[in-house]
């Protein structure tokens, strides 16, 4: 049982790489490509584009006040509340949570997308036709996730801080000024940097790992909804696993 | 022509083709019949190459198919049409949009010429009007004809038919079935239609094989199968009370 557990690991590396080799070829068109992948930068970006920014500004300022009920203690200064916020929203809750969520929609599109197009032989039809059907599928998703994600995180990180200001201002916990003392304190860019690299990193994990379980679906509709639950929970898992990887090479 | 030429597939322990030899003669109807489970969509996705075979070779005129590399083989699928058993029509495109699909991954011919080639495509399926509509929102028989459309778009020299009248009503069948036909007598392709339809079979079949666990156990025409001697075969043809009858009214 053990054994056969540890060879359904290899297997799906295996098969994984196979695929990603396959997608990663030139495209049968470029102008197809082009047009496939506006597509999907809608579909996958500016359709998530208010889920983004709903739960950005919530939790923007949700921390803020958060922070402003932990830190009243008088010697802890209070511009602390914005760097607070600051700090999660840049370093986790933009480039890792975001992602989470997106894997939950968009990588259980994708999944589903792909795996119905599998099981309706539309896959076989492309390849019949002498069309890289990984290449096809896969790779207008994947430029166009690793293209648009940075800009939702970049919105989710000044959204969310934006959120805290307001918030501060209108419950009183903290006056616009110490708001901006505390979220320019200390500011070092390359934070920014560090977490857009960390989300383009866990776009291609969504992206490739919803498309694999898509990919190979076999049956009906039943594993259609079996592989999205797979590339959901697998994108996610991942995403942890390689946040903290990534956190540790590069933040010590 | 296309031959096969002792080929074998194993699917782990499973022996799905043995040593499977026949020939797919040109202009005609080639059917591959059998029972549900013996191989017959095995068969054909190794002829097609969507399956790799693990012993024997497939010929298109004389060209091995099973020696070519990637490259090569995207040569020859383009001479190949297929008509899927659930049509497999890209429902995210409208029925022109899937006809024109291989014109513009394939083609360089410009927009109007290929509107021309879709439209002259649509009418001979009888589908003349219906451009626009989406997949979803016409029945199993015009899906099936959309697919025939797709599929002869870029004349193709070899068509293959997985259960083309899977689901459809007897009438709407024959429409297919003989759309089949036609097409293939017009064209002089190469036709290899998969069937359990024994209706087909005396409709529009010319040279028939009938696959038992995986081997070609029979070859023949029309005629012969009506008079077989081969107890699986004759077990497959008369399985039903009406071709029952039929044989009563033959003898
Ligand atoms: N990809 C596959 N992997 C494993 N077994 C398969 C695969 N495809 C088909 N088989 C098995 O091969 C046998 C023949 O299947 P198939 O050719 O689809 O039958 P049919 O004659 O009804 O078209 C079946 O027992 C099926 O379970
Ligand atoms: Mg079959």
């Amino acid at each position: 049982m053990v054994f056969s557990h540890r060879m359904q690991i290899f297997t799906n590396i295996g098969r994984y790489t196979l695929l990603m080799a396959n997608v990663f070829r030139r495209p049968e068109k470029w102008r197809i490509f082009y047009r496939l992948t506006v597509l999907e930068i809608d579909k996958i970006g500016v359709q998530s584009v208010g889920i983004v920014a709903l739960l950005s500004l919530f939790m923007g300022a949700v921390i803020c006040i958060q922070t402003a009920a932990n830190i009243d203690s008088g010697w802890i200064p209070v511009y602390t509340i914005g760097f607070t916020v600051r700090q999660t929203m840049i370093l986790e809750f933009s480039p890792t949570i975001i992602p989470v969520i997106m894997a939950g929609k968009v990588g259980s599109n994708i999944a589903s997308e792909i795996g119905t197009m599998r099981i309706s032989e539309q896959i076989d039809a492309l390849d019949i036709m002498g069309i890289n059907s990984a290449n096809y599928l896969i790779l207008p998703k994947l430029v166009g996730a690793l293209f648009i994600f940075p800009f939702l995180i970049v919105m989710s990180m000044v959204l969310g801080i934006t959120a805290g200001a307001w918030v501060g201002e209108l419950a009183g916990v903290i006056s616009m000024p110490d708001y901006q003392t505390g979220i320019t304190y200390d500011f070092r860019p390359f934070q920014v940097a560090y977490s857009l690299i960390k989300t383009t990193v866990f776009a291609f994990i969504i992206v490739t790992i919803s498309a694999y379980y898509g990919y190979y679906t076999k049956g009906g509709a039943l594993e259609v909804g079996k592989a999205s639950t797979q590339a959901v929970v697998y994108s996610i898992v991942l995403i942890m696993i390689c946040n903290l990887l990534i956190s540790q090479l590069v933040l010590t | 022509m296309i031959a096969v030429e002792g080929v074998s597939k194993t699917f782990g322990t499973q022996k799905v083709l043995r040593n499977v030899s026949t020939v797919f003669e040109t202009g005609k109807v080639n059917f591959i019949i059998g029972r549900s489970g013996s191989g017959k969509s095995v068969l054909t996705k190794c002829i097609v190459g969507l399956l790799e075979v693990d012993e024997g070779r497939i010929m298109f005129n004389d060209r091995n198919f099973t020696a070519m590399n990637v490259n090569e083989r995207k040569a020859v699928r383009q001479e190949i049409g297929m008509l899927f058993q659930g049509s497999a029509l890209f429902d995210s495109l409208t029925v022109e949009e899937n006809v024109m699909f291989p014109l513009t991954m394939f083609s360089d011919m410009s927009k109007s010429e290929m509107l021309d080639r879709v439209n002259w495509c649509l009418k001979r399926v009888q589908l003349d009007g219906a451009n626009k509509k989406f997949p979803a929102e016409i029945s199993g028989g015009m899906q099936k004809r959309v697919g025939i459309a797709r599929a002869i778009a870029m004349n193709p020299k070899y068509l293959f038919c997985d259960e083309p009248n899977s689901g459809l009503d007897p009438q709407t069948a024959i429409v297919i079935d003989n759309l089949i036909k036609e097409i293939t007598y017009e064209f002089n392709m190469t036709t290899v239609v998969v069937s359990h339809d024994m209706n087909s079979v005396i409709e529009i079949g010319d040279r028939i094989n009938f696959v038992f666990e995986g081997e070609i156990w029979w070859s023949g025409d029309k005629v012969d199968i009506l008079k077989t001697t081969n107890d699986e075969l004759n077990n497959f043809v008369y399985a039903s009370d009406f071709m029952r009858i039929v044989r009563e009214k033959l003898q």
